[in-house]
This record gives structure tokens, C-alpha cells and sequence, in this order.
């Protein structure tokens, strides 16, 4: 089997860009991520049924289970961070994630109608999603060397969006195959999650021992290598703090994909139930697109392939600002593909080379953070102006903040001479 | 590592395919042997609407029970239901189709629990009414995108006039008078209907722009006015003059409902004692108590606002009191 007969992924080879394998550690971890994405968007797919059909909440009390956790994964992902920089453990709180994630569907099983035990066995699941993110994250950018992390990354999130798409289909066949039978869905969730962690604890290795002082870029080296490593120290680097303020700057300016499919179901007036085909369209975009985005990413630089995604998002909302038509649909979906494609492991690979691997998980973690509580606002204020100014202009102010953001964003992102190992001079 | 330990790995991944395959495979075998025979069980021989009592789904075995007694045994043997009503002539089912996208069965059934009408109509059921007479039903579905797009709902009613046969898919087209003028808007939502004596005149719930409105309805002239704001899922008393319904008092997503009763008269309301938030559509046992569901229990309590709460049926769902034949 070519995951394990890789021989040694971690090391990076001596001659940069000679080897075109995806190092084996990324494809385990795809693997698993693969797995572990069915398994949760089984669930995902039918809980708001199950809460409301087979347990008669309201659809306002689901909304409030539903949102009150949302929140709490983006601030359990830097303790996660944290914990998997403290001594290299990235392997051990990965896999405590991965498994929590996986109790967390027998915690549904054996909650029966209880709302508190429902409520109970979510937060666990989201728990274990948040602590495991930037562990893993962390252990791919350190899996293969540093001119080939786009790829990696862009083979990852293909395979972690192949399982997102797979567990629906799954959720629903079970479904269909034992007359809704909702606990039926949790178990065989449950052993497929399982299955994930089996994965992860066999195919992939801890992230290898890196001595603080044989960090990878002079970035690192440049924060004198502490013995206890915390959020400080990434904070501390000046190139990443200008990656995390363009990342939520741009985040800020991001309004959401459920207002782009809303803007498009009322610019066409489709039928709503098209609103659950829309997003299949634009995973199916990013899950094509991954790969190769991260590759051209690697070879000319990732800082103009990250502006880029963020220019296809621009260009989105150009999109619905014209007259709605279906051709504006195909269009929407593919810029909002190429968007992700553009951003979303681009921006791991982006940061991973300027943070020391002893802090980081814990980078990673914060960036990833930073970003989402910026999408977030950037989703509530869009909200709010939809509210008060209308459709139209709200679009319009969305528009101008974020060419103004991508403006800015261009300013503040590092020049990639920071890391003199990137093999091509890049251009722009 | 070396290829022993590579084939030691695949074989203990396999090994664990294998196990967890054979382990989901045999629960969902035993969940479709479990589910399949209940949820489409009908009425046994026996059971029928001609004994006065209590009607209600039964949480335990999902079937309608009745309870002749206020605090005799039930007896099950109804038809499976996830909401169930009955009066006069008929009663009404709602049974939720396995599979996706949500599908609901409602079956009309005769005073024997016989079924003499099936609609099949998308989403998942949520109220179900018949008249006094069993001439006029209504039930209402949640329709939802099912996977993607997680909270939002929106509801879908129906109504089967079955002196005519004529049935309302939706009723969302009905031409409405909100505030004094004609009301137009793609966001209007229907739900929980409850009919007047004269099988004409109702009641039921608007939503629209981010309010609730309490309609009233005239099928004849197919028109319905918004009379008074806040005030969902209606149930006319049996005298025709109060409307039991639920009120949003809060914001809080916990418990935002609590129990009304408005005389249509006065249009004054006042609440029932009831102190925990109640999502149901009431239904009026006699001329002085409402029923309702609440944490899977059926409780009930006095409709002038005086008295406390009382526990009716634990395990049970949609209530339905039944008086004898037909007026």
C-alpha cells in the first residue's frame, strides 16, 4: 500500500521540488480527515430532522442548540493549538479530537430524547472538532518540505471535502434503507468515526522532533526559541502578525456563502429547496480546484494566490450585482470554488513556513481563529445592512470594503523574501 | 518502518473495516426489522372512535390510545400517527414517510379508523385538525432544505373539504387583509388551523415579515384579516367565543411561549397557568379545559386562567377529546 511504503514522509528531501510525490503523511491524514468528514456530516445532515421529527423541539430551540456551539470551536481551537505545541503532542491531541468527535455520536445514541444529553453529546463533537483542527493542520505543514505545502494542503482539503460530500449521501441512505430509523444513523456514524481515529493511529506519525533551535526559517529563529512555547511567540513574529491582520481583514469583508445563494434563489426566484444544491456546487468546485490551486500556489508564491482567491469572491459579488441570470449561478458557484481553493489551504501553507514548529500548532490555531470570528462579523454586519439599506446596497458596501480590503491586504502581507526557501522568485 | 510492520497496519485496518462494516450493518438491519411493521400499523378491529374518551398518540408505540377515564388505563390500538386529531365523522393522521426529502402521509380516516382518503404532501408533520363536524381538516407540515442549510424552516397547510372533495395544497395564496390593506409578500407562512362550528369561519397563524399575526378565515369567500398580533397556533372553544393559543413572551430561545386564552368578544386575553413554555397547538377537552403537549407528557389545565396544571397522560402527544356520535 503507498501510504505506508512512503518510506520516511517527514524528511524533507535534499533537492527541492525534485520529488513530486505528496508526502505519505498528507495522503493519512486526507484519509482520515475523509473518513472523519463523512462521519460527522452524517450527522450534520440529519440532526435538524431528528431534533425536530423524532424529538418534536421547535425549529427555534434547534436554531439555538445549533448557533450556541458554532461559536465555542473557534476558541477551543487555540487550546487545542496549545496543548499540540507543548512538547510536539500534535499526533495525541489530534487523535483525542478525532475520538471525542466519534463518542460524541454514541453520547446521541444513548441521550434517547433528553435535550440536556443531545446538548451534551454537540458540545463534545464540536469540542473535538476545535481541538483537533490546528494539531492536524500543523502536522501536515511539518509532514513534507516547505515549497510543496500548497499542494499539500490542497490535496488534504480535496479529500476532506470528498467526505463532506459522501456523508450526506450516506445519512440518507441509511435513512432510507430503515424507515427513519435516526439512531441507526448515529451508530454506523459512530463506527466510521471510529475507523478515523484507527486511521490516524496507525498511518500517521507523530509530527517529527524538531529542537527549537533548529527551526525551519530564520522567521523562527528570530524568537530566540523559548523553552515553554505559547500564542506569544507567534504573536511575537512580525510577518505573522501581518498574515493574521490581512487574513481577518479580508475575513471582515466576507459576508457569508448563505447570503450569495439567498441573493441567487431571489435574483432567479428559484425554489428554495435549491437552496441544500447550491453549496454541493461550489464543494464540488473547491474539491477540483484544491490541488491544483495549491500547486500553482507553491510554484508562483501563495501570497498573490490568497489576493487572487479573495479576487474571485470580489468578483461573486460583482456577479449578483448584475442582472441575476443562470449563467450568474455556474459563475457564482465557480468563483466561490476557485475562492476557497484560493484561500483556505493557501493560507496554512502562507503561514506555516514563518511559524516556528514548536509554536506551530498554536499559530495556526490563532490564525485560523482570527479568521473565522472575522468572517463571522464580516456575515453579522452584512446582515445588518441588508436590514437597514437594502439588498442592493449592502452588496454595494460589501463590494467597496473589500476591494478596499484587498488593497490594503496587498500592502500588509509579507513579500515572500522573508523566506528565502521558496525555490521561485516570485512575480508581482 | 519496515514492510512487516507496513502489513501488520494494513491488517489491523482491514480487521477494523471489517468489524465495524459487519457492526453498522447489523444495526441498521435490526433498525429497519424494528421500524418498518410500526409505522405503518393501522387501527386494530376493535379500536374506533365510537367510545368517548381521550384520544391521543402514544409516545411508547407511536399508535393512538384512549383513555376513557381521566385516571382509567389507556388503551392503545390505534393507528401509528405522529399527529393525530379527530372529530365528528372523521379523524385525521399524519404519518411522516421514511426517507428524504421529507414526505407526509395524511390519512383520513372514518369514525372506525377505516382510511377513506391519503394525501401525500412534502415535509414533516406539525398540527392536524378536524371540525366538530369531521367535515372540514387541515394539517400543517414543516418543509425544510434538509442537509445544507440547517435552521431555517418554513410550514405549509393544507385544508380537505371533504363535502366537496376540494383540497388547498396551501393555503398560502388565500388573499390577505393585514392591518387594514391587502398583504403581499413571498415570506407569508400558515400554520396551525382550527375551524369554526358553521364548517366555514377559522382561525389560524400568519407569519410574515418577522411577525405572527392571529388570522380569521372565511372559506367561502376564500379571504382571511390578521386580528390581532402575537398569537400562534389558535383553538377555538367549543361555544365558539374563546381562542386558546400560544403567546411569545420572550425572546429567549429557551421558552418563549406561554398559554393564552382571548375572548373574541372583547379581544381581551389573559394566561393560563401553565408556567412552562408550551409549543403546541392547545385543544379544548370541554367547555373549560385545554390540553397540550409538553415534554412528552399531556397536561392540562383550566382555560380561565385559574388553577394549576395537571399531569393527564405521561408519554403521550397530540390530544384529542372525543364526545360520542356525531351531532
Amino acid at each position: 500500500m503507498y501510504l505506508a511504503a512512503n518510506g520516511r514522509p517527514d524528511a524533507p528531501p535534499r533537492t527541492p521540488g525534485a520529488r513530486r510525490r505528496v508526502p505519505a503523511a498528507v495522503l493519512a491524514l486526507g484519509a482520515v480527515s475523509l473518513v472523519t468528514d463523512i462521519s460527522s456530516e452524517m450527522v450534520t445532515a440529519v440532526l435538524p430532522l431528528y431534533l425536530v421529527l423524532g424529538l418534536g423541539l421547535s425549529p427555534l430551540q434547534f436554531g439555538f442548540l445549533d448557533g450556541m456551539f458554532n461559536g465555542a470551536t473557534a476558541l477551543v481551537r487555540l487550546l487545542g493549538g496549545r496543548l499540540a505545541d507543548r512538547g510536539g503532542r500534535h499526533k495525541r491531541v489530534a487523535g483525542a479530537g478525532y475520538l471525542l468527535s466519534a463518542l460524541s455520536r454514541l453520547g446521541l445514541l444513548l441521550a434517547g430524547g433528553a435535550t440536556a444529553g443531545i446538548a451534551a453529546a454537540l458540545a463534545a463533537d464540536r469540542l473535538g472538532k476545535g481541538i483537533r483542527t490546528a494539531p492536524r493542520d500543523a502536522l501536515i505543514s511539518l509532514s513534507g518540505p516547505p515549497e510543496t505545502l500548497g499542494r499539500s494542503f490542497g490535496v488534504h482539503r480535496a479529500m476532506d471535502t470528498t467526505g463532506a460530500l459522501l456523508g450526506p449521501l450516506a445519512a440518507f441512505a441509511v435513512l432510507w434503507a430503515t424507515a427513519d430509523a435516526y439512531d441507526a444513523v448515529f451508530a454506523v456514524s459512530f463506527c466510521v468515526g471510529l475507523l478515523g481515529v484507527l486511521l490516524l493511529a496507525v498511518y500517521v506519525q507523530a509530527a517529527p522532533a524538531i529542537p527549537p533551535t533548529a527551526a525551519p526559517t530564520p522567521a523562527a529563529a528570530s524568537t530566540a526559541a523559548p523553552a515553554r512555547p505559547s500564542r506569544a511567540t507567534a504573536l511575537r513574529d512580525p510577518a505573522f502578525r501581518r498574515i493574521l491582520y490581512a487574513a481577518a481583514l479580508l475575513g471582515a469583508t466576507t459576508i457569508g456563502d448563505a447570503f450569495l445563494y439567498l441573493l441567487l434563489l431571489r435574483g432567479l426566484d428559484l425554489p428554495p429547496a435549491l437552496f441544500t444544491l447550491l453549496p454541493l456546487g461550489a464543494a464540488a468546485g473547491y474539491l477540483l480546484l484544491a490541488v491544483p490551486a495549491g500547486r500553482l500556489a507553491d510554484r508562483y508564491g501563495r501570497r498573490p494566490a490568497f489576493l487572487l482567491g479573495h479576487g474571485a469572491l470580489l468578483c461573486a459579488y460583482a456577479v449578483l450585482l448584475a442582472p441575476v441570470s443562470w449563467p450568474s449561478v455556474i459563475a457564482v458557484l465557480a468563483l466561490l470554488g476557485v475562492f476557497y481553493a484560493g484561500t483556505d489551504g493557501v493560507l496554512m501553507a502562507l503561514a506555516a513556513p514563518v511559524l516556528p514548529a514548536h509554536g506551530r500548532a498554536g499559530g495556526l490555531a490563532l490564525l485560523q481563529t482570527g479568521q473565522a470570528l472575522a468572517r463571522l462579523l464580516g456575515a453579522a454586519g452584512f446582515g445588518a445592512a441588508w436590514t437597514f439599506w437594502g439588498q442592493r446596497p449592502a452588496l454595494w458596501a460589501a463590494a467597496l470594503a473589500l476591494a478596499a480590503a484587498l488593497a490594503a491586504a496587498r500592502r500588509v502581507l509579507p513579500r515572500p523574501a522573508a523566506s528565502p526557501r521558496t525555490p521561485t522568485p516570485e512575480p508581482s | 518502518m519496515n514492510l512487516r510492520h507496513a502489513r501488520l497496519r494494513l491488517a489491523l485496518v482491514i480487521t477494523a473495516v471489517l468489524l465495524l462494516g459487519a457492526g453498522s450493518l447489523g444495526y441498521v438491519l435490526h433498525a429497519r426489522d424494528r421500524e418498518r411493521p410500526a409505522r405503518e400499523a393501522g387501527a386494530s378491529a376493535s379500536f374506533d372512535l365510537a367510545e368517548p374518551g381521550l384520544y391521543f398518540r402514544d409516545a411508547a408505540t407511536g399508535r393512538v390510545a384512549r383513555r376513557a377515564a381521566s385516571d382509567g388505563p389507556s388503551e392503545p390500538g390505534g393507528p401509528s400517527c405522529d399527529r393525530f386529531h379527530a372529530a365528528g365523522e372523521h379523524a385525521l393522521c399524519l404519518r411522516k414517510l421514511p426517507g428524504v426529502p421529507a414526505r407526509t402521509d395524511a390519512l383520513v380516516l372514518d369514525r372506525r379508523l377505516r382510511e377513506i382518503r391519503r394525501v401525500t404532501v412534502p415535509g414533516i408533520p406539525n398540527r392536524a385538525r378536524v371540525s366538530a363536524s369531521g367535515q372540514l381538516l387541515s394539517w400543517t407540515t414543516f418543509t425544510t432544505g434538509d442537509s445544507y442549510n440547517t435552521s431555517a424552516f418554513s410550514t405549509r397547510t393544507s385544508i380537505l373539504d371533504l363535502r366537496t372533495g376540494y383540497l388547498v395544497k396551501s393555503m398560502e395564496q388565500i388573499p390577505l387583509t393585514l392591518d387594514g390593506a391587502r398583504h403581499h409578500d413571498s415570506d407569508v407562512n400558515y400554520w396551525g388551523v382550527s375551524f369554526a362550528d358553521d364548517d366555514n369561519r377559522f382561525y389560524a397563524t400568519v407569519s410574515t415579515r418577522g411577525r405572527t399575526h392571529l388570522v380569521e378565515g372565511d372559506l367561502r369567500n376564500w379571504s382571511a384579516r390578521a386580528l390581532r398580533e402575537n398569537a400562534e397556533c389558535p383553538s377555538l372553544s367549543p361555544d365558539g367565543t374563546r381562542v386558546a393559543f400560544k403567546k411569545k413572551v420572550s425572546d429567549e430561545a429557551r421558552a418563549p411561549w406561554r398559554l393564552y386564552v382571548l375572548d373574541l368578544a372583547t379581544m381581551r386575553e389573559h394566561p393560563l397557568a401553565e408556567p412552562h413554555s408550551v409549543d403546541d397547538q392547545p385543544a379544548w377537552l370541554d367547555a373549560a379545559t385545554v390540553g397540550y403537549g409538553l415534554d412528552g407528557d399531556i397536561r392540562s389545565v383550566s382555560a380561565d386562567g385559574t388553577g394549576t396544571p395537571r399531569l393527564l397522560v405521561r408519554g403521550g402527544s397530540s390530544p384529542a377529546y372525543v364526545s360520542g356520535p356525531p351531532r
